[in-house]
């Protein structure tokens, strides 16, 4: 088999509430990717669009958006799996690349979260869930977390200041990150000062600080074969991994609540593919939605052994100068969490340090990096790790 | 010829349900009648709650309705201080996964539970019961 490689990465500024139209928003994140690989629209063979479709009136946003792009008359289809749809995009132009049927894909990730109110977006999330079954409860997204975190805390005695702390490091990083939505420092005396809103209950014992917040944003990355790569002139960071898996929806189903099993699926498929263990990361993105998300991604991606985790973020080991750094650029706790977005931002993150052109927030010398992506609480997981040469 | 009525009695279950028609809407009359019921394949055996219709690793449809019966453990809980559309008049309560052993069940907590007495591992007992807004459902209790 040939290589396949990232040769473009784009996001648009990730924020609260954008004002245009999803086809307007994608054109940020295109306009980034193209404007990285040099290259044209004719350049590209496919596109695959990512999002989740219930936040939008636009049925079938494919077309819409290949349209507009002027991406006609290449063929266009939709992905989702809620929070990962991006990653599965990636996935997805891999094998379109691997197989041979295109030279390249572009992968476009989008959602407008603002035009819906917080209860209703809560209401729309939670149907992310079992709708028959669990949805009668009045379930939402922190909750699903929050019982994981309470679990962990039962089984490992992972403290509240421990899910602090990893807020506290988003914070840091979001700060230096002009497309994250959260840009201010956060203080550990935040979560008990009981007067500020880090330390508000939202479903006990996550607070506000635990939870990342609703955006609007778009991202795209671009895929393409070696040959194809060298014949645009792109030096491509390479997919040495790609891992993904799936579990039982209904919490009900799930042997444990104090980890995610799609999330150590995956990495071990993305782990044997790539011939790598999790010691050889040199920078990993995880899906931090709630702090205690993060602390999982530490356990299930073998950074930690279960359990142990919270010595990771007490250590100061996934800060930039750490042995494993991890969400340097302020994850989902600072960037917002516009659903379809978010895999690729978390994909562009990882290239740009991979090239070096991290800025800021680079690592010192990575040669190998993750991608852990999340979909629902558990229900697709989605593990992707990228190199260079 | 007259419309075929839908059974629609799974509109019943839980203060808003998100579906109607399913084909185990006899566990809406059970739990009318104070029975939480799973269902359980006749072919292997294997115990399904919430209940299928369907066994995929028998590839059956012939299925039985068993009692969910004595306690489990419990594995983990959140008491919601913020609720989604539908849900507001109901706060705060409290979601929790039972562990049985053969099976598990989610749910909420009984309101007249205070969230200070759960801890994870606690013995508890899936019960019967209506919601504020006379829907059905049910509810954990202190073994």
């Amino acid at each position: 088999m040939g290589r396949v490689g990232i040769i473009g990465v784009g996001q648009s500024a990730f924020v609260r509430s954008y004002p245009g139209s999803i086809r307007e928003l994608v054109f940020e994140g295109f306009q980034e990717a193209m404007s990285d690989a040099k290259i044209t629209a004719a350049d590209m063979d496919a596109t695959v669009v990512c999002s989740a479709p219930e936040y939008d009136k636009q049925r079938s946003p494919a077309g819409v958006i290949a349209e507009y792009l002027g991406l006609n008359p290449q063929p266009t289809f939709y992905a989702e799996t809620l929070c990962s749809s991006s990653s599965t995009g990636l996935k997805l132009a891999y094998s379109l690349v691997q197989s041979g049927l295109h030279d390249s894909v572009m992968v476009l990730g989008f959602q407008i979260m603002s035009q819906l109110s917080s209860e209703e977006s809560q209401e729309r999330m939670g149907r992310g869930a079992d709708i028959q079954w669990e949805s009668p409860f009045g379930t939402m997204m922190p909750a699903y977390y929050a019982m994981h975190a309470q679990a962990h805390m039962a089984a490992y005695g992972t403290t509240l200041e421990d899910l602090a702390l990893i807020r506290v490091k988003a914070a840091t990083y979001g700060q230096l990150n002009e497309k994250a939505v959260y840009r201010k420092p956060v203080a550990l005396e935040q979560f008990t000062d009981s007067e500020n809103i880090f330390s508000q209950p939202v479903a006990t014992p996550l607070r506000t600080g635990d939870c990342c917040a609703n955006a609007d944003g778009s991202s795209c990355i671009i895929v393409a074969s070696e040959e194809k790569a060298k014949a645009l002139g792109c030096d491509p960071v390479w997919i040495l991994g790609l891992g993904a898996a799936s579990a039982p929806v209904n919490m009900a189903g799930r042997e444990r609540l104090t980890g995610l099993n799609v999330a150590e699926k995956a990495a071990e498929q993305a782990y044997r593919m790539a011939g790598i263990t999790a010691k050889d990361v040199d920078v990993a993105e995880v899906h931090d939605c709630f702090t205690i998300a993060e602390l999982m991604a530490y356990e299930n991606l073998g950074f930690a052994a279960p359990g142990e985790g919270r010595d990771l973020i007490r250590s100061k080991e996934t800060y930039k100068e750490g042995s494993i750094p991890v969400n340097v650029d302020g994850g989902l706790l600072s960037k917002g969490h516009p659903i379809g977005a978010t895999g690729g931002s978390q994909i562009r993150t990882i290239v740009l340090q991979l090239r070096g052109e991290a800025g800021d927030i680079q690592v010192k010398d990575p040669t190998i990096g993750l991608v852990h992506n999340i979909g629902g609480v558990g229900l697709y997981g989605n593990v992707t790790i990228l190199g260079r040469d | 010829m007259a419309k075929k009525e839908l059974d629609t009695r799974f509109s019943r279950f839980g203060t808003v349900s998100f579906a109607a028609v399913t084909q185990v809407n006899d566990f809406i009359d059970h739990l009318d009648q104070g029975k939480l019921m799973g269902t359980r394949c006749k072919d292997c055996g294997r115990h399904y709650f919430p209940p299928r219709a369907h066994c995929a690793a028998s590839l059956s449809g012939d299925m039985e309705w068993f009692e969910v019966k004595g306690s489990g453990k419990l594995m983990g809980f959140s008491t919601l201080k913020y609720a989604p559309t539908g849900f507001k008049d109901d706060l705060p309560y409290t979601i929790a996964t039972v562990d049985y052993g053969d099976y598990r069940v989610f749910g909420r907590i009984d309101p007249g539970l205070a969230p200070e007495e759960l801890s994870v591992g606690m013995a508890m007992k899936a019960v019967a019961d209506k919601t504020r807004n006379g829907q059905l459902t049910y509810v954990f209790r202190k073994a």
